[in-house]
């Protein structure tokens, strides 16, 4: 299945990525309305030192320690795709505890979020990667 | 093949994922104890805060077992294991062949000997979604209620229902919170954090005798009470294993594939005893993470198609009225210390791995990449140490590595 990739030489620390995934799941058709003057809590992250940067987001493992770990059976895995029913999950942070890559954080309403690649929002095709200006991020096979 | 797993849990539905991962075909059976149909168990002292419902509970749904194949026989109980004859007696009497069994019985609660118990008329225990039920239909606005147990499940009762009731009083044997997974500051922070709630703690204290609605306490003390919730703990459920002849030692001894001391059986989960990472011994680790992948691990190896479960460790995440815990590994060796007005973290260091840590409050976030340094026994050498001490990031790690974990294909 397609995966986000990250191209760490190709990142300019700009972090759009984080605007652009803040926006494409506020669930609102206006970027500017979603995000001016208010707390984003986007599911891809940069990490940044010196020169250095990059964006870390869910890896999509097919060996998903969060699911795994999770203890209200609130994450669950569809054709490789790792998603998250916010209804089920209360929030304990099994799933911060597991993932390896720091790829799950809580969210506005203090249950947990993660990336799933705008398959499950009204975008379909991940906007962090539409809106990176340097293809420091990619959505392809590998 | 004629698959059955005994317990209708986590370690159930690793040992399903796996099997049929590698078996279409053979029939899988699950027998479970309980009426109700498989529930998240961690849940149910939220289900008291309301913080969920029974329907959100379901751990799987139904389709989950249609698409699988599995039939789930709810409310029933294997009186007998006759390992010889690969033969299970239900209750009813009827008789059940397997080719291949996976005992996940999970855990019982613990109830240590105190005088008079028997006598408490509203008495609970606090681990199944029925003993959370019966508190719950207990429970009254005047109630004074009394914890025994400081502990995971203690602590969890405690916060489910304290807004429900008129008062809580926890009391332990040890003289700190939490200490199973705690240090000493992590539990004193933690204690101050729930008292500032309203519940009440008698530590350093076991309870003498009950008399009437009052527990007399080992310092004299006296703790009037309506309900009395007993939550010290739990232990293995053994029994049918033990019977049944299978090496056991606190829980079921199994081996890196989960398989018994009965070439034909399995077993996973709260009821076994399987080898830790860090000590190299065999430990019951009664943890939600590692009955699945020990279930996980059982079923691969009954598909024939065996994998090993090798880097078990401890690892807890548990949270009070907003402040969240992550603990993991083993508290040895080296330790350093990080205190902000919000949070608390403590790294443990040995031969230059890490080997456990406490994180509480606001430095929890992305714990999971210490827990994975932990697993995976990093050396430490290998990447900036300062930098991912202060803070768990990929960045700390050597470029090759990172390009590794963020671009290689899954």
């Amino acid at each position: 299945m397609k995966r986000i990739y990250v191209n760490e030489q190709w990142c300019l620390a700009c972090h759009l990525c984080e605007y652009y995934c803040a926006y494409a799941n506020s669930g609102l058709l206006d970027m500017v309305q979603a995000l001016k003057d208010k707390p984003l809590h986007p599911r891809i992250q940069v990490e940044q030192k010196g020169t250095v940067s990059f964006a870390v987001n869910c890896r999509h493992c097919s060996e998903p320690l969060c699911l795994k770990s999770c203890i209200a059976g609130a994450i669950s895995q569809k054709d490789g795709l790792i998603v998250i029913d916010q209804d089920k999950c209360v929030g304990c942070y099994s799933c911060i505890m597991a993932c390896p890559y720091g790829a799950l954080m809580p969210s506005e309403s203090g249950v947990m979020q993660k990336c799933e690649l705008c398959a499950t929002n009204s975008h379909g095709l991940p906007v962090c990667v539409q809106g990176c200006p340097n293809q420091a991020i990619v959505y392809e096979e590998r | 093949m004629q698959y059955v797993i005994i317990g209708n849990s986590i370690t159930s539905i690793g040992c399903i994922d796996s099997i049929r991962k590698h078996d279409p075909e053979g029939s899988i059976t699950v027998i479970g104890e309980e009426k109700h149909p498989i529930y998240a168990r961690p849940l149910i002292s939220y289900l008291l805060q309301g913080k969920t419902d029974e329907q959100k509970m379901t751990y799987r749904d139904e389709a989950f077992y249609q698409k699988h194949g599995v039939q789930v026989l709810t409310g029933r109980k294997v009186e007998k294991i006759e390992a010889q004859e690969q033969l299970l007696r239900l209750d009813d009497g009827v008789a059940m062949q397997y080719d291949k069994l996976l005992i996940a019985t999970g855990s019982i609660p613990f109830i240590p000997p105190m005088k008079n118990l028997e006598e408490v008329e509203r008495r609970h225990t606090f681990l199944s979604l029925s003993d959370a039920k019966d508190l719950e239909a207990d429970l009254q606005p005047t109630s004074r209620v009394l914890i025994i147990g400081a502990g995971l499940i203690g602590l969890k009762c405690a916060e489910g229902i304290l807004k429900r009731v008129q008062s809580v009083t926890v009391v332990d044997l040890a003289d700190r919170i939490l200490s199973s997974i705690l240090d000493e500051e992590g539990s004193l922070r933690v204690q101050t954090h729930l008292e500032q709630t309203g519940i009440r703690f008698h530590l350093s204290e076991s309870v003498r005798e009950f008399c009437g609605q009052e527990a007399l306490l080992t310092s004299g003390k006296v703790v009037g009470f309506d309900i009395l919730v007993v939550a010290v703990g739990v232990k293995p459920n053994i029994q049918l294993a033990k019977e049944a002849g299978l090496a056991v030692n606190k829980g079921i001894l199994i081996d890196q594939a989960c398989r018994t001391s009965d070439a034909h059986i399995w077993a996973g989960g709260d009821c076994s005893e399987g080898w830790e990472l860090l000590s190299g011994e065999r430990r019951n680790l009664a943890l939600l993470p590692n009955a699945y992948m020990q279930g996980e691990t059982a079923g691969y190896s009954m598909a024939g198609n065996e994998q090993r479960f090798d880097n078990a460790i401890a690892m807890n995440a548990i949270g009070f009225f907003g402040l969240h815990i992550i603990t993991a590994g083993v508290y040895q060796g080296e330790d350093l210390c990080f205190t902000t007005e919000s949070g608390y973290k403590r790294l443990f260091i040995k031969d230059h791995h890490l080997v456990g840590c406490i994180l509480i409050g606001d430095q929890v976030l992305r714990g999971g990449i210490y827990t994975d340094l932990i697993r995976s026994r990093t050396d430490l050498r290998t990447l900036d140490f300062a930098m991912i001490s202060e803070q768990p990031a990929l960045m700390a790690f050597a470029q090759k590595v990172r390009s590794e974990q963020l671009g290689r294909a899954q």
